[in-house]
């Protein structure tokens, strides 16, 4: 449940009454991209996270050695943020370059710019849900934290069982074993399939060969299609089992554990930039964003309360501000602006990503007052700064796009309340209907369960692209690529779904040259710290009075529903997370001291 | 806990209960990377991650992984395993590092890169003084991607934060207690079997069964980087023809649009990325140099032809001769990182900080 904590971070550790508060941080956090440390003070009478505290170890200074550089090189710059996902950035950058440059690629590039990331999506959810996630719910985890669980797990038939074929919740769950689950090692494989389809297109994984702005050089022929295709239904088969599977496991949790619901839940605030482009209405025009943007096959959309607020990519962009808060920066207030008007005459915020300077300045940490290299991304509704967080991308995505109710290419479908994937025949499975329903809630769970929907949600998005590449290599348009020239002075941006959510790049040319570039991934928007309003940050918000099921004591304690919630939201930076009690009270042999004290 | 999620699971035992393990992995994400080389393991299928932690290879040592990126294991419990090595408790053990290592001391407080707590001071503990700490006491140092191995693109010219490669910041003539230079798995990211074929090798001559590794000038090993791009490029018929394009998305030799294959070395034209598939030039993306030390500057623009290439010529023997000379003379510049990646306690790459 939502709390904002008003007690300062960094004071004293409670004694008495309020010693049933205990510190407890895991630094680094694993089965993440990147480094993150989440630092808590849990009481653990009432089995409840009183505070929570994200921080990241890792600076890395993008926006300040782009500077200068010749704005061809920024989607070769920018993949780089990324591990897992660099090709998004690749493909937002080259967004927003088509933009300053006034280029479109021929329809077949942008095509196949569609595949690359469609294969991406399905490359990374998979990875990231099975092995990194379901690590988490797997039987050794789940045996170590919830043994009354467990014995329930073997004792629960699985409603699905006759199409996917594990006969209980136990053995799902053994399934997922690190290594040794059968189910773990195929989604080890799938992954790597899927990343021979994103190779077909774009090369090189994670670091695309083949993306420019202007569109791809990947030579388009028959041969590419087949190879994609062919292994896109040998995933589609795959997702036909894994889905019911998965919603065996998630319903299963509700069930064995009464109140799970509020495990990560947090108020409805979702972000969705939108993805994949549709190149009959995308011509890249800024003036034409609000429409085109609504044409993506994933929609746009601010979701507040449950309900969509817009779904203009011109609101979107004009909304978002970038708050210093808790991070180890100086303030750019004053500043050159370099964007005080868009190209339709809105005015442009000062603290909006054109006009940001990215000064750092190392420092200790200090939970009372600075404590991480994450700035805090927020949405200005007209009234407030909005801590949106994208739920690790699909949530958002899916209930972006059934609520707008535009998306309508058979394969998938938006009704309003939920998204239809209509999968075909494939070699053992007949067609089959898959319904991702928007959700009560916002929390943990429904985070992983829209992950598996979304990896059949690309992969039916990827069989609309395949049919409309062929179509146009059939017609003899092989083009992908359109010439360009770089202008002197312009501005640019791109806005696409980061596998795990919200990406945008801002781009403005001076001379030629990158006068400033800002990318805004979706980790700093879920890891952001609290604000300079003191409004914390999505994962801190989430974690921040949740209540804890898992039935070790204080110095066995795993933090597994913290982990769950801070997976949840598929954290991707350089981050990591250490445990330790507070009140000199050690857990482990060696343990990080309580780091939310001022030590004395 | 016993196994962790990479932890060979034969069942060999020893008093406690634990794993008997041969040689542990310990891998340090927290250079200033994307992570790209962790996840580019994943992707490996000669080896698989799995076929080395089950042991699926004759002659392979028990290994396990101590690895951010799959690890089982979370907070302090992970970093457990990076203490016992710090005490010389875990013995044998290869440090993999990813990501470059930013110059802590060109500032006077604050870290750039951190991997775990000091219990003196609860502050971070840099990822320079994990290195500092546990380098000595490795059977071998692996930099695993261009970051860690050179610098690579968070050390391009104008960074803020000195960043600089593992051989810069131990040395290039360092040697591990066991005599093994350091081990240089460049790439942006790594290729994903170079990666884990190089690993295969170590876990080999950690057991006894193959001499030392063979390396480069530039720490690479031999039979991974002795070639050039353009030896492995299936598009050098076209450039045999003189026959270049000035368009994207052509199957001709892609040179004149930004191609530095012809003085990179990288066996990825001839490996494919993933299983056979994908690459750069072969599928149509230029060669962008990613595996060279003076990545990314000395290739910036990367988008414009490389010097030398303008020179006219439909005949290949003319643009043959040409290629050849910019071959000789820029093999050594390229192949050399720029001036500013090193140690010391001023910022030598431009810009101007504002601490
Ligand atoms: S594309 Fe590059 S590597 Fe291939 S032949 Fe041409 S110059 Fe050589
Ligand atoms: S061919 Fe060039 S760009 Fe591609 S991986 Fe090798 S060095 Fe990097």
């Amino acid at each position: 449940m939502t709390r904002v904590s008003e007690a300062p971070v960094g004071g004293k550790a409670k004694k008495g009454g309020a010693g049933d508060l205990v510190e407890m941080a895991w630094d680094p956090i694993t089965r993440i991209v990147g480094s993150l440390g989440i630092y808590t003070k849990i009481n653990f009478k009432t089995k409840e996270v009183a505070e929570c505290y994200s921080t990241s170890s890792i600076f890395r200074g993008y926006s300040i050695f782009m500077k200068g550089k010749d704005p061809r090189d920024s989607h070769f710059i920018t993949s780089r943020i990324c591990g897992i996902c660099g090709d998004n950035h690749a493909t937002c950058s080259c967004y927003a370059q088509n933009m300053a440059y006034g280029v479109a690629p021929p329809h077949l590039g942008e095509w196949i710019v569609n595949l690359g990331e469609a294969a991406e999506y399905m490359f990374d959810h998979n990875i990231y849900q099975e092995n990194l996630v379901g690590v988490d719910f797997c039987e050794k985890m789940v045996r170590e934290t919830n043994p009354g669980v467990w014995e329930q797990a073997k004792r629960t038939e699985a409603p699905n069982a006759g199409i996917h074929g594990y006969r209980t919740i136990a053995d799902i769950m053994t399934s997922l074993n690190p290594f040794t689950g059968d189910f773990y090692r195929e989604a080890l494989h799938q992954s790597r399939v899927t990343r021979e389809m994103f190779c077909l297109m774009e090369g090189r994984h994670v670091h695309p060969s083949t993306l420019y702005p202007g569109g791809v050089g990947t030579v388009a022929t028959i041969q590419l299609f087949t190879d994609y295709l062919t292994r896109l239904m040998r995933y589609i088969e795959f997702m036909k089992t894994t889905v019911p599977m998965h919603d065996d496991l998630f319903d299963f949790f509700y069930e064995a554990l009464p109140g799970y619901e509020q495990v990560g839940l947090r108020r409805i605030l979702l972000g969705c930039w939108g993805s994949f482009q549709d190149p009959q209405h995308c011509d890249f025009k800024y003036e034409n964003m609000s429409d085109w943007g609504r044409k993506m096959f994933v929609t746009p959309g601010v979701i507040v309360d449950g309900e969509l607020v817009t779904t203009d990519l011109v609101d979107i962009n004009l909304g978002i501000r970038i708050l210093l808060g808790s991070s180890y920066y100086e303030d750019w207030a004053g500043g050159e602006k370099f964007v005080t008007r868009d190209p339709l005459g809105n005015p442009v915020d000062e603290r909006h990503p054109w006009n940001q300077h990215t000064i750092p300045k190392p420092q200790k940490r200090d939970f009372d007052a600075n404590y991480t290299w994450v700035m805090s991304p927020r949405w200005f509704d007209g009234k407030d700064n909005l801590a949106l967080d994208t739920g690790g991308g699909p949530i958002a995505r899916l209930w972006a796009t059934a609520r707008a109710n535009l998306v309508d290419i058979g394969y998938v479908k938006a009704t309003g309340d939920s998204v239809e994937i209509n999968l075909p025949k494939t070699m053992n499975l007949p067609e089959t209907k898959l319904e991702w329903k928007v959700p009560q809630w916002s929390n943990t769970i429904e985070r992983d369960r829209a992950r598996t929907y979304f990896q059949a949600y690309a992969a039916a998005c990827a069989l609309h692209f395949v049919e409309n590449a062929l179509n146009e290599v059939r017609s003899g348009n092989t083009k992908t690529w359109t010439p360009f020239e770089v202008p002197d002075e312009g501005i640019g941006c791109g806005f696409t779904e980061a596998v795990r959510g919200v990406l945008s790049h801002h781009l403005v040319i001076k001379d030629g040259k990158i006068a400033n570039y800002h990318p805004y991934p979706p980790t700093p928007w879920n890891a952001s710290p609290r604000d300079s309003y003191g409004t914390p940050g999505p994962y801190e918000d989430a974690v921040q009075g949740q209540p804890i099921f898992e039935e070790n004591p204080p110095d066995t304690f795993k933090g597994i529903d913290i982990m769950r919630t801070v997976r949840s939201f598929d954290p991707c930076l350089p981050c990591g997370v250490h445990m330790y009690l507070g009140n000199g009270k050690v857990v482990q042999k060696r343990h990080a001291p309580s780091m939310l004290n001022s030590p004395e | 806990m016993a196994a962790d999620s990479a932890t060979t699971e034969r069942e060999d035992v020893d008093e406690h209960g634990q794993p008997e393990v041969d040689v542990h992995v310990l891998w340090i994400n927290a250079g200033l990377s994307c992570d790209g080389d962790s996840v580019a393991l994943t992707a490996a299928t000669q080896p698989t991650i799995e076929e080395i932690a089950l042991g699926a290879l004759p002659g392979l040592p028990r290994v396990q992984f101590h690895w951010p990126l799959i690890d089982y294991q979370v907070g302090d419990e992970f970093m457990d395993w990076f203490w016992k090595a710090d005490r010389g408790e875990l013995e044998p053990f290869v440090l993999v590092v990813e990501g470059s290592i930013p110059n802590e001391a060109i500032k006077s407080e604050g870290y750039w890169a951190a991997f775990g707590n000091d219990p003196e001071t609860g502050q971070p503990i840099t990822t320079s003084e994990w290195l500092d700490r546990l380098a000595p006491k490795a059977l071998a140092v692996l930099a695993a991607g261009t970051c860690a191995t050179y610098g690579g693109i968070h050390a391009m010219q104008g960074n803020p934060t000195g960043a600089m490669g593992v051989p810069d910041f131990l040395g290039w003539n360092w040697r591990s207690k066991a005599g093994i230079p350091i081990v240089c798995v460049p790439g942006c990211p790594t290729h994903p079997d170079n990666l884990s074929e190089t690993i295969l090798y170590l876990l080999y001559q950690a057991a006894g069964v193959a001499p030392m590794i063979p390396l480069d000038e530039s720490l690479r090993p031999l039979w991974l980087f002795g070639q050039t791009v353009h030896e492995g490029c299936d598009r050098a018929g076209y450039y045999e023809q003189g026959d270049f394009t000035t368009e994207y998305g052509s199957p001709k030799c892609l040179v004149k649009i930004g191609c530095w294959g012809p003085v990179v070395k990288c066996n990825v034209p001839k490996r494919g990325w993933i299983n056979g598939i994908g690459g750069c030039p072969n599928v149509g993306g230029i060669c962008i140099a990613c595996t060279m030390p003076g990545f990314p500057d000395k290739f910036m623009p990367f988008m414009d032809a490389p010097p030398g290439s303008t020179v006219s010529g439909a005949a290949s023997v003319t643009y043959g001769k040409a290629i050849r000379e910019l071959r000789n003379f820029t093999f050594k510049t390229v192949d050399e990182e720029p001036k500013w990646r090193k140690r010391g306690t001023k910022l030598l790459t431009g810009y101007k900080p504002p601490w």
